[in-house]
C-alpha cells in the first residue's frame, strides 16, 4: 500500500480505537482531549513517516506515541501525580501501568464507547453523524459527503449531539447488565441507521457507501463478541447487514445506477457474506424473540435463495408481520411489491393505491412498475410524476429509460 | 384521526375447518388483510381473537356459561383502526375474511373517556 493511502486507512481504523481506549482508561473529562491526543498522534505520524518512512509496525508506533502524548498532557496540565493517581484509583485504574492497547482493552473500550455515543436522546441523524465521527473516524467533510449536505449542517448536528454526550455522564466503568439491556435497542438502531445510510445512500460514491456499510458491520461484530450484548436481536441485525452487503457489488453498475434485484448478476454476490449471514441468522433464532431485525434479516435471507414456489408468499408474510410491528412507508411499499409477486399486478395495484403516498417517489415509481403490464399509459404517467418529484439524477436517468422502453413497446403494438 | 372498533362476528358452525394447509391459507388471508390496513398507517391495535367459551354475569348474580358456539353471531375477535370518518372506517373493513364465511363486521366509533 502506498503511504498516501496507508495513512488515511490507518487513521480510519485506529483513530476511533485510540480515542475509545484513552477516554475510558483515563476517564478524561472531555472527549475532546482524547480526540486531540489522537489527532496529534496522527499528525506526528504524517511528519515522521514522511521523513523516515513508515515503521515496520505502524499500529504499535501509533499506540506508543499516543501513550507518550497522554503523559505529556497530564504533565502540561499540571495535574499532579498524586491527583492523577487519586482519580485513577477511584476508577480502578493504575497509573503505573501505561494505557493498555491490548486487543481485549480495545474491544472493551470500543464497546463502552458505542454505548456512550448511542444516546436515545439524540435525533437519529445527529446520532449517525456522531457515530461516524467518534466510532468510525470519519472527518466532518466525509460525513457531509455521505449525507450530500454541507459541512456547516454536519457541524451543527455534531455540536448538538456532543452536548448530550457530555451531559449524559454515561459511566462506562459501571456499565451494568441492566444498563446495557436498556440501551442495546438504541445502539442497534444507530448501527442499523448507519448501515442504511450506506446501503441506501444519497451519494453515488460507491467507496463511501461501502465504507459506511463495512463500518456498521464492524460495530455489529463488536457487539456479538461480548456476552452482554450478544443478544438474538444483535445477531439478527448482523445477519441482515451481511445479507444486504453480499449484494453491494451487484446492485449498482459502474455508473452508480441502481440495478433491480431481478436483473442483478448473481455471480457478483458475495458468498462469504451470505454464509456469515446464515450463521448469524441461526444464532438470532435462539430464544423466542422476534424483532424487526429478525423479520428483515429473514426477508433478506429469502432474497439470497433461488426462486421457488413459495418464496414470495414467505416474503409477503414476513412483510405483513413487519408492518404490524412498525409502520414505515418503505415497508408498506416493499410489502406491496411482494403482494404483486404473489397475487399479480392488478390486485397489487388496488392494494398499493390505498397507500396514497403521493409525495413519495418510490410510491410513484412502484405504481409505474405495476401498471407497466396493465396500462402502459398510466404507467408512463406515474413514472413522469416520479421524475418530477425526485431530486436524484440517477433516479431520473433510470426512470427515463423505463419510459423510453414503454413508449417503444407501445408504438410496436 | 378517530379510532374505531371493528368487531368480527360469525357463526362458529360456518367457520371453515379444513386441513392444516387450508387453515394456513386462511391465516394468510387474515394477515394480508390486517397488514393491508397497517400498510396504510391506519391500524391502531391489531386486537385479538376470542376463545369460543365464556361466561355471562347477570344483575341477579346468576352466572351462565357459554358456549357461544351456539349463537349465530358470536364475537370472534376485534381490532382497532384509525380513520377520519365512519365511512372511511367502514371502507377499511371491506375485504375482511370474515365476510366470506357469512360473518359480518360491526364498526363502532370509540367514544374516548
Amino acid at each position: 500500500m502506498q503511504q498516501d493511502e496507508l495513512i488515511p486507512h490507518l487513521f480510519r481504523r485506529e483513530y476511533s480505537k485510540i480515542i475509545a481506549v484513552l477516554y475510558h482508561s483515563y476517564k478524561l473529562k472531555n472527549l475532546e482531549i482524547a480526540e486531540d491526543i489522537a489527532s496529534e498522534t496522527f499528525l506526528k505520524a504524517t511528519e515522521v513517516w514522511g521523513i523516515k518512512g513508515v515503521p515496520d509496525n505502524p499500529t504499535a508506533w501509533l499506540y506508543t506515541v499516543a501513550k507518550n502524548k497522554v503523559r505529556d498532557y497530564f504533565k502540561h496540565n499540571a495535574v499532579s501525580e498524586k491527583q492523577l493517581k487519586e482519580v485513577a484509583k477511584q476508577n480502578g485504574f493504575e497509573t503505573e501501568k501505561d494505557v493498555e492497547f491490548s486487543n481485549q482493552n480495545i474491544a472493551d473500550s470500543q464497546l463502552a464507547m458505542i454505548f456512550s455515543v448511542c444516546d436515545p436522546d439524540n435525533p437519529a441523524e445527529s446520532q449517525v453523524c456522531l457515530a461516524l465521527q467518534i466510532l468510525c473516524g470519519f472527518s466532518v467533510e466525509e460525513i457531509a459527503n455521505a449525507f450530500l449536505t454541507n459541512i456547516e449542517t454536519i457541524k451543527k448536528r455534531l455540536y448538538r449531539a456532543r452536548i448530550n454526550l457530555r451531559n449524559g455522564n454515561f459511566n462506562i466503568g459501571a456499565l451494568s447488565k441492566t444498563q446495557i439491556e436498556a440501551r442495546l435497542n438504541s445502539v442497534l438502531k444507530t448501527v442499523y441507521l448507519l448501515f442504511n445510510e450506506g446501503y441506501f445512500s444519497k451519494t453515488n460514491n460507491r467507496m463511501i457507501r461501502k465504507e459506511l456499510c463495512s463500518e456498521a458491520l464492524r460495530l455489529g461484530a463488536i457487539l456479538t463478541e461480548n456476552v452482554l450484548t450478544n443478544m438474538p436481536s444483535t445477531n439478527a441485525l448482523l445477519a441482515l447487514m451481511c445479507f444486504q452487503s453480499s449484494r453491494l457489488n451487484a446492485r449498482t453498475n459502474e455508473e452508480g445506477e441502481a440495478i433491480l434485484f431481478e436483473d442483478q448478476d448473481r455471480r457478483l454476490w458475495d458468498d462469504e457474506l451470505i454464509q456469515k449471514g446464515n450463521h448469524y441468522l441461526i444464532n438470532a433464532y435462539y430464544g423466542d424473540e422476534v424483532s424487526k431485525y429478525h423479520l428483515e434479516a429473514t426477508i433478506a435471507y429469502w432474497h439470497t435463495t433461488p426462486a421457488n414456489k413459495n418464496k414470495w408468499q414467505h416474503i409477503l408474510q414476513l412483510y405483513n408481520q413487519l408492518i404490524l410491528i412498525e409502520y414505515s412507508p418503505v415497508t408498506a411499499l416493499n410489502r406491496a411489491f411482494a403482494f404483486a409477486r404473489v397475487y399479480g399486478s392488478e390486485k397489487a395495484i388496488t392494494e398499493a393505491e390505498k397507500l396514497k403516498l403521493n409525495n413519495n417517489t418510490q410510491y410513484l415509481s412502484l405504481l409505474g412498475y405495476l401498471y407497466s403490464t396493465v396500462d402502459v399509459g398510466k404507467s408512463i404517467s406515474y413514472y413522469q410524476q416520479a421524475i418530477a418529484l425526485t431530486k436524484s439524477q440517477m433516479e431520473i436517468h433510470t426512470l427515463t429509460k423505463e419510459i423510453k422502453k414503454l413508449t417503444k413497446e407501445k408504438s410496436q403494438h | 384521526m378517530k379510532e374505531f372498533l371493528l368487531v368480527y362476528r360469525a357463526d362458529y358452525k360456518t367457520m371453515p375447518k379444513g386441513s392444516p394447509e387450508e387453515m394456513q391459507a386462511i391465516t394468510q388471508r387474515w394477515m394480508n388483510w390486517v397488514a393491508g390496513i397497517a400498510a396504510q398507517g391506519k391500524l391502531a391495535d391489531r386486537g385479538n381473537r376470542l376463545m369460543s367459551s365464556g361466561q355471562v354475569l347477570k344483575s341477579d348474580g346468576l352466572v351462565s356459561d357459554g358456549p357461544y358456539t351456539e349463537i349465530k353471531e358470536s364475537i370472534l375477535g376485534y381490532s382497532l383502526v384509525k380513520a377520519t370518518s365512519m365511512d372511511e372506517a367502514t371502507a377499511l373493513a371491506d375485504g375482511c375474511p370474515i365476510l366470506s364465511f357469512g360473518g359480518n363486521v360491526e364498526i363502532r366509533e370509540i367514544n374516548a373517556l
